[in-house]
């Protein structure tokens, strides 16, 4: 955002237009804008633009992130943290010394008497790295080996909106930029057809949670608008105000804008304002929207064995399973960053039965997409992170006699993430919870080094990727964080 | 009680006239204080706790700074050695900081030493002083002129009157102005025709809404509650006093006072508390697991923020967590500050409520006479004459031969057992009946009763289901209207024998689920026995065996009553009772009074205390025949009053609590650390401090919000006029004087042109805070006058426009985008204030909204039509088309929007049904419009010209516009289907008989122009 050097582009692209724009239709001016690199110019906010000058800052791992959040937080216990002693201690009081002095969510509020609750399904060691990851997750469990998990996660936010809002943009209040919106401003924009942040929600099926995907866990922030993800919806309009009014046919909106255009160019000879070349650009950036997206969500020309790979919902818009075919289509399409968000997974009351659904909806499709991406060879440079806003708690949420009822309440002193591919150690099990896993006992990592060891990998010092708001440079990592170097492969 | 402030000054040294100041003079404020702000202060700086070898940089009073300056002598100047360094560990700033002066920045500082190194008091904190402008020369321009000559530059032009007209009209009432008064303004050939011009927009009520969309920014409006289910909550009223506000010009420091305390002004009017509002327009929460000190601070948090960012241009928010690093303000001040706001009534976690009755003058006067009904009524039943005295006795001894009646011929059965399927707890009360204690698992439940009972030839049960003050609507049942479903009752004497029943009646049957369903054999849900609209009474159901049974040994009756209907439609509290009656059975003729009248009846008259008289009497009145007529007058009366007051507008509004809440200064922000000292409410140190009434030791004389307004609206505040004239310049040049318009501290930025920002700050207080006598000065100067197209030097030598030497364009804010194409369209409802409401909005788009779900109902009528800044302002959910040309959601106080330009703003001009009803119907009246001699098209295509842009289309543009007109008029009398679907977008309605074809291609020039930059684009 050099606004001298944007100036000095408005002013040759203006000239550009003054010798050359008479009879130059869209599709030409398009296309001159996009050869002389001029369309590349950020000023115009189109859909494809360079980053920051300087940016990356270094040889990146990474090229791309694909984050799937598990929203409502698993349970780490459950599913990958697996602790004999837990269920040697099924039934009985946590012990004081686990929680001393730790604040959880006014549901459980003090924990004295909460009695511990064994891991429900058996768990086992997988592949030649041995992670451990139990029953509930067989396909992740196949593809462990391809994983880095890190168990030692912890953060410091309890309810779920402000823990989300924590690990997506380093502050708890709504109000900051997320990843995707910092990695579009700093990195900008690759696809001149489809934007750089893209977004997609699901809700496992039955689920009594009520989780809610507030836009700002996709916000920009204080960074301009331009950056704010895109949300991709499960329905016939997967961009809101895609589709042409009825009865418009894709020649007369081709025409009607190539005329918005021509009528907008008379303006741009008059004045040489740079904001009219600009609005130009955007349109033609809509349109190639239009005709982008449809195409995108069109699955006919994915083999049968790639469907199969995703499950029997990948057909169904709005699943989770569709998403995850979604995000590999939009990434090969060079979208920056999909961040994925399932609900579901805020198992109060419902560990030994909702909790199963949730796994069958979400399994089988996210080692697919890792599987896919490796097949493809778009794996080593895409960074793919699996996890939720905190963990569960080891000790039980209901009564001990009521086994339907089951639950483990919110727990943010640790908690499991996986991640995959662009530049982190495949195979490798990182950092240690304690013997119940109630607290980090080894290497912890805490969110906002999380997030220093994501913009590492794509080259970004997270000190370094700043914008000054309210008298502050403020950034991803707040003022803390250390990139975690025993991840980086 | 007023008490009265001066303003400490800080750090003043030495303050250079503007006059004095050559071009080569290095300027503190101007020069210095922005890089050392940028590069040193947050080391060495206002901060204590991070600061560095126990320098600070930001004051001159320390003799260590001296010293390293070395005033006069840049060659023995140890900081700017250590600033020009070549050693890593010796250069200012260390590398660690990633931060580096330019060449520039080192050579200003070689400079500012050489001259002495003169420090400054910050600019913002110093009283502004009007600057010497000669007479007769219009201050703006002189201060503008001066500055653009000594750069060698010239003012442009003065604009035409058709773009003159245009930008006035956006700037001022946000729509555009009619063709009509463009040619009359454009023909008045008189000297004041400008002026005149603006006085009518002036004058407009639209002006009130046009000036409110920044303010309701900047307090950050919004119809819901921000955190978690972000519901709605009722704040449209202060919208609308803003509005007012701003039309009938009342004083900005009147206006400040009445937001921040109306309702502590002496006899505060209806009108000031609405205003205080503003103190109610915070994020809320009313999630069940959040932590109430938790929001207790960010409420704090919310509310220093929102007073440092809409009067001081402070970001205070810094202050919540640590000391200032660039501004002396300290995190006390913020905690100081905070307290003043501790004394508002409202729940910390839960939603704030219905809020006060805000009618309107006419709303008011039909309520006084609803009320005024309601007495003269209430009255006339009050009235105790003979006869109803003597009515009261004969029916109490009716009564109480009925009790006695049907004490003698039913027998209450004690449950042994008494079991919930669901396992819900279930209580046996002493009086015999069950006490279901919760709602059952999905809604349902079936009940197993079991008593024994010595009785001979039973011949019926009686089940009365009994009104208790623990249910929902005081039951009998559990669903939320205090209803109940019995699908089924089986009835079983000892272990298996089946009782059959013969009959069942009741005292009340629910249309459609009669007694007699109880025994039909059907239980599923909708089928069974239900009493709605009778919540809080006792019914009775009677079952009449079709054998006796009971042989006078003991039996065991078992009863399971079974309750599928969803919803908690299960029975609350309920009594079984045995009889040996001869059958048919009756059922008693008249429902006997609740159990506590019963007891009072029973008393005798004579040993009856005065309290239980006045019960009975007030009973007998709520039953008798005798007053039927009047009961019903009065119910309706009660009910007129109650429904009218359920209609009128209500407003959340600050109400002042006895015990203002106990505010803590939190270490690092923390609301676990309760270690902290009580903070009294107190004005910033670095900005005030109070001469007189301090509070006492015992906090009698504590400040008010009412002295925090007063100080905020001072003459003496240098901060709050140089505020509101710095937003509102950018109003109307598109970007501030000062830039930052929420920051006029250290990090903001030096004004361009200080001296006229002054100027206007003194010129508005010495107004009398007249804000529209400071509109008017702004748009009267020659610098508002000019064009706004910039020649290839200015673009050069000025790309952003700081320096004036033109006006500025810009896209017209999101609002406004709307108002513009619905009022070229003619759709444009201009109806003044009121409820907010909700234009077409993609289906689904509200689906992620819970807690609870939520379904976005568009209006219908007139208010699709309205102005964008009625909009329903969803929160967490903003309206995408606001949200895609920039509108805030408002979950911060925001002084600048972004003017972002991006493809969303395509497609919603293209394809979101508001502006594709719009051109629909734009298209409509083009086709009317007379086309007078000439070619019809032409002139149609010309009218439609004028209407959107005002100005007459260019042969190339005609030529344009009539080729779409040609080409979709083809296709769409090719494809005559396509052209109806297309125009049945909108709720408009079609003309009869339109030709479709025709209208459809007209349609489509209509959305060509409405989506030419230049319709959204004010020059």
């Amino acid at each position: 955002m050099n606004p001298l050097l944007d100036h000095a582009q408005h002013l040759a692209r203006r000239e550009l237009f003054g010798r050359a724009a008479t009879g130059i239709g869209t599709a030409a001016l398009a296309s001159l804008l996009a050869r002389d690199g001029l369309a590349d110019d950020s000023s115009t906010g189109g859909l494809k633009v360079p980053g920051l000058p300087g940016l990356p800052h270094f040889a990146p791992q990474a090229k791309r992130v694909i984050y799937l959040f598990q929203n409502g937080a698993p349970t780490h216990v459950d599913l990958f943290d697996y602790k004999p002693r837990l269920a040697e201690m099924h039934g009985q009081p946590v012990p004081d010394e686990y929680f001393a002095g730790k604040r959880f969510s006014t549901m459980t509020g003090d924990p004295t008497g909460k009695l511990m609750l064994a891991p429900v399904e058996p768990f086992a060691q997988r592949g030649e790295s041995g992670a451990w990851v139990s029953a509930f997750l067989p396909y992740t469990a196949a593809i462990a080996d391809d994983l880095c998990f890190v168990k030692s996660m912890h953060t410091d936010a309890v309810n779920h909106a402000p823990a989300i809002s924590f690990l997506l943009s380093g502050g708890q209040l709504p109000g900051r930029p997320t990843l995707g919106a910092w990695l579009s401003y700093g990195l900008g924009c690759e696809t001149d057809s489809l934007p750089s942040f893209a977004v997609m929600t699901s809700v496992s099926k039955g689920t009594t949670c009520g989780q809610i995907f507030y836009d700002f866990y996709w916000g920009s922030g204080f960074l301009p608008s331009k950056y704010q993800g895109v949300k991709f919806r499960g329905s016939a309009e997967p961009v809101l105000y895609l589709s042409d009014p009825p009865g418009m046919s894709r020649e007369m909106r081709r025409g009607l804008l190539d005329d918005v255009a021509r009528l907008n160019e008379i303006k741009l000879q008059d004045y040489g304002d740079p904001e009219i070349a600009t609005r130009i650009a955007q349109y033609e950036m809509a349109y190639r929207m239009q005709t982008s997206v449809p195409e995108l969500a069109d699955f006919s020309d994915e083999t049968q064995a790639t469907l199969d790979m995703y499950g029997p919902d990948v057909t169904e818009p709005g699943t989770y399973a569709y998403n995850c075919l979604m995000t590999r289509r939009l990434i090969e399409r060079g979208v920056r960053m999909v961040q994925l968000m399932h609900a579901g997974w805020d198992q109060h009351g419902s560990i030994t039965t909702e909790l199963y659904t949730q796994c069958k909806d979400t399994d089988q499709a996210s080692a697919a997409l890792v599987q896919d991406l490796k097949q493809r060879g778009l794996l080593d440079d895409t960074l793919v992170i699996w996890g939720g806003e905190f963990g569960r708690t080891p000790f039980l949420q209901g009564d001990i006699n009521d086994r339907p009822k089951w639950g483990r309440d919110h727990h943010p002193y640790a908690f499991t993430v996986w991640m995959a591919g662009g530049g982190v150690k495949p195979g490798l099990t990182y950092g240690e919870s304690d013997d119940l896993a109630m607290n980090v006992a080894k290497d912890p990592v805490h969110v906002h080094d999380l997030q220093a060891t994501i913009l590492h990998l794509l080259g970004i010092d997270h000190e370094r990727l700043t914008f000054k708001f309210q008298g502050r440079y403020f950034r991803l990592t707040d003022v803390h964080g250390e990139v975690v170097d025993e991840l980086l492969a | 009680m007023k008490k009265t402030f001066t303003w400490l000054l800080a750090g003043t040294v030495c303050l250079v006239s503007a006059a004095a100041r050559g071009q080569d003079e290095v300027v503190f404020n101007r020069d210095i204080r922005p890089i050392l702000s940028e590069n040193c202060f947050a080391c060495h700086g206002p901060d204590e706790n991070q600061r560095q070898a126990d320098l600070r940089l930001d004051i001159a009073e320390n003799p260590l700074v001296t010293d390293l300056i070395a005033s006069g002598n840049p060659d023995e100047s140890e900081l700017l050695a250590r600033v020009l360094s070549d050693d890593p560990d010796l250069v200012m700033p260390p590398p660690e900081a990633n931060k580096t002066l330019t060449a520039e920045q080192k050579e200003l500082l070689r400079r500012w030493i050489e001259q002495g190194a003169r420090y400054q008091g910050h600019w913002a904190y110093e009283q502004p002083v009007r600057p010497e402008v000669p007479a007769r020369e219009n201050a703006i321009d002189f201060l503008v002129g001066r500055r653009l000559a000594e750069r060698g530059l010239t003012p442009s032009p003065e604009a035409d009157r058709r773009t003159l007209a245009r930008r006035l009209s956006f700037d001022l009432i946000g729509l555009p102005p009619s063709p009509e008064d463009v040619d009359a303004f454009i023909a008045d050939e008189s000297p004041d025709a400008y002026e005149a011009f603006v006085e009518r927009l002036l004058a407009s009520p639209h002006y009130g809404e046009r000036m409110a969309i920044g303010w309701l920014d900047v307090v950050r409006y919004a119809d819901t509650i921000g955190y978690h289910s972000d519901t709605p909550r009722n704040v449209w009223p202060y919208r609308d006093y803003v509005i007012r506000a701003f039309n009938e010009n009342k004083p900005f420091d009147q206006f400040t006072i009445e937001q921040l305390a109306g309702d502590l002004l002496e006899g505060s009017t209806q009108e000031q508390k609405v205003a205080s509002c503003f103190n109610r327009l915070l994020l809320t929460t009313e999630e069940g697991g959040a932590q109430a000190k938790d929001y207790e601070a960010r409420m704090l948090t919310d509310r220093v923020r929102a007073v440092g960012t809409v009067w001081l241009g402070q970001t205070l928010g810094c202050c919540q967590c640590h000391d200032h690093k660039f501004d002396p303000a300290t995190a006390r001040d913020f905690y100081s500050l905070g307290a003043f706001f501790s004394d508002i009534s409202e729940p910390i976690i839960g939603h704030p409520g219905p809020g006060m009755l805000a009618p309107s003058e006419e709303q008011a006067a039909e309520l006084e006479r609803l009320q005024a009904n309601a007495r003269t009524l209430q009255v006339q039943y009050d009235r105790a004459p003979p006869e109803l005295a003597e009515a009261q006795a004969a029916w109490e001894a009716q009564v109480l031969a009925e009790a006695f009646a049907l004490k003698e011929q039913w027998t209450a059965l004690h449950p042994e057992t008494a079991e919930s399927a669901k396992g819900v707890t279930v209580q046996v009360l002493e009086d015999d009946s069950t006490f279901v204690t919760a709602s059952p698992a999905e809604g349902t439940d079936t009940y197993r009763i079991s008593a024994t009972t010595e009785l001979k030839g039973i011949t019926g049960l009686r089940i009365d289901a009994l009104p208790d003050d623990r249910l929902p609507s005081k039951g009998p049942g559990r669903a939320g209207n205090g209803n109940f479903v019995v699908s089924e009752i089986r009835v079983t004497s000892g272990e298996e024998d089946a009782v059959a029943i013969a009959r069942a009646a009741a005292t009340f049957e629910q249309n459609g689920f009669p007694a007699a369903a109880v025994f039909d054999g059907e239980s599923g849900a909708g089928n069974g026995w239900a009493v709605a609209g009778t919540a809080g009474r006792a019914n009775t159901l009677l079952l009449e065996f079709a054998e006796a049974v009971g042989d006078g040994e003991e039996t065991v009756l078992n009863l399971s009553i079974e309750q599928n209907h969803p919803g908690n439609h299960v029975l609350g509290r309920f009594r079984i009772s045995a009889t040996t009656q001869q059958t048919p059975l009756k059922l008693p003729q008249q429902t006997l009074p609740p159990a506590e009248i019963l007891a009072i009846i029973e008393t005798d008259a004579a040993e009856r205390d005065e309290s239980q008289q006045a019960r009975l009497t007030s009973h007998f009145k709520s039953v008798t025949p005798l007053l039927a007529e009047l009961r019903a007058s009065l119910a309706a009366a009660n009910k007129a009053v109650a429904d009218f007051e359920a209609s009128l507008p209500r407003c959340l509004v600050s109400v002042s609590m006895e015990t203002p809440r106990t505010v803590r200064f939190l270490p690092r922000g923390n609301w676990m650390d309760e270690s902290g000292d009580v903070m009294q409410p107190a004005l910033p140190e670095y900005l005030a401090r109070v001469t007189d009434s301090l509070p006492d030791e015992n906090g009698e004389s504590r400040l008010t919000r009412l002295d925090l307004a007063r100080w905020i609206a001072d003459e003496s505040n240098p901060l709050t006029a140089r505020v509101f004239v710095n937003r509102l310049w950018k109003q109307f040049f598109g970007v501030g004087l000062s830039k930052n318009t929420d920051d006029l501290g250290s990090q903001g930025e030096w004004p361009v042109y200080p001296e006229l920002l002054d100027w206007l700050a003194v010129e508005f207080m010495e107004s009398g805070w007249d804000v529209k006598h400071l509109v008017r000065t702004i748009v009267g100067s020659q610098t508002y006058r000019q064009v706004s197209t910039a020649s290839p030097e200015l673009l050069t030598e000025d790309p952003d426009n700081r320096l004036l030497a033109r006006q500025s364009r810009f896209r017209i804010d999101a609002e406004l985008v709307r108002d513009n194409a619905l009022a070229i369209s003619g759709l444009l409802v201009k109806r003044i204030g009121g409820p907010s409401v909700k234009p077409y909005q993609p289906a689904g788009y509200w689906e992620n909204l819970n807690f609870p779900q939520r379904t976005y109902q568009a209006d219908e009528g007139e208010n699709q039509y309205r102005r964008g800044l009625y909009t329903w302002w969803q929160r967490t959910f903003l309206h995408p088309s606001m949200l895609a040309f920039g509108a805030p959601s408002r979950e911060e106080c925001t002084a600048d929007r972004t003017n972002a330009n991006i493809p969303q703003q395509a497609l919603v001009l293209l394809n979101d049904p508001t502006y594709v009803e719009a051109s629909r119907v734009f298209a409509q009246r083009i086709m009317e419009a007379d086309p007078g001699n000439g070619d019809p098209i032409d002139a149609r295509i010309d009218w439609a010209w004028r209407e959107a842009l005002q100005r007459p289309p260019r042969d190339e543009e005609r030529a344009i516009a009539r080729s779409v007109y040609e080409k979709h008029r083809a296709e769409f009398a090719a494809e005559p289907e396509a052209a109806e679907q297309f125009l049945q977008v909108g709720l408009a309605p079609l003309p009869d008989g339109a030709d479709q074809p025709e209208l459809a291609a007209w349609t489509s020039v209509a959305r060509i122009v409405l989506n030419l930059h230049e319709t959204i684009t004010r020059l």
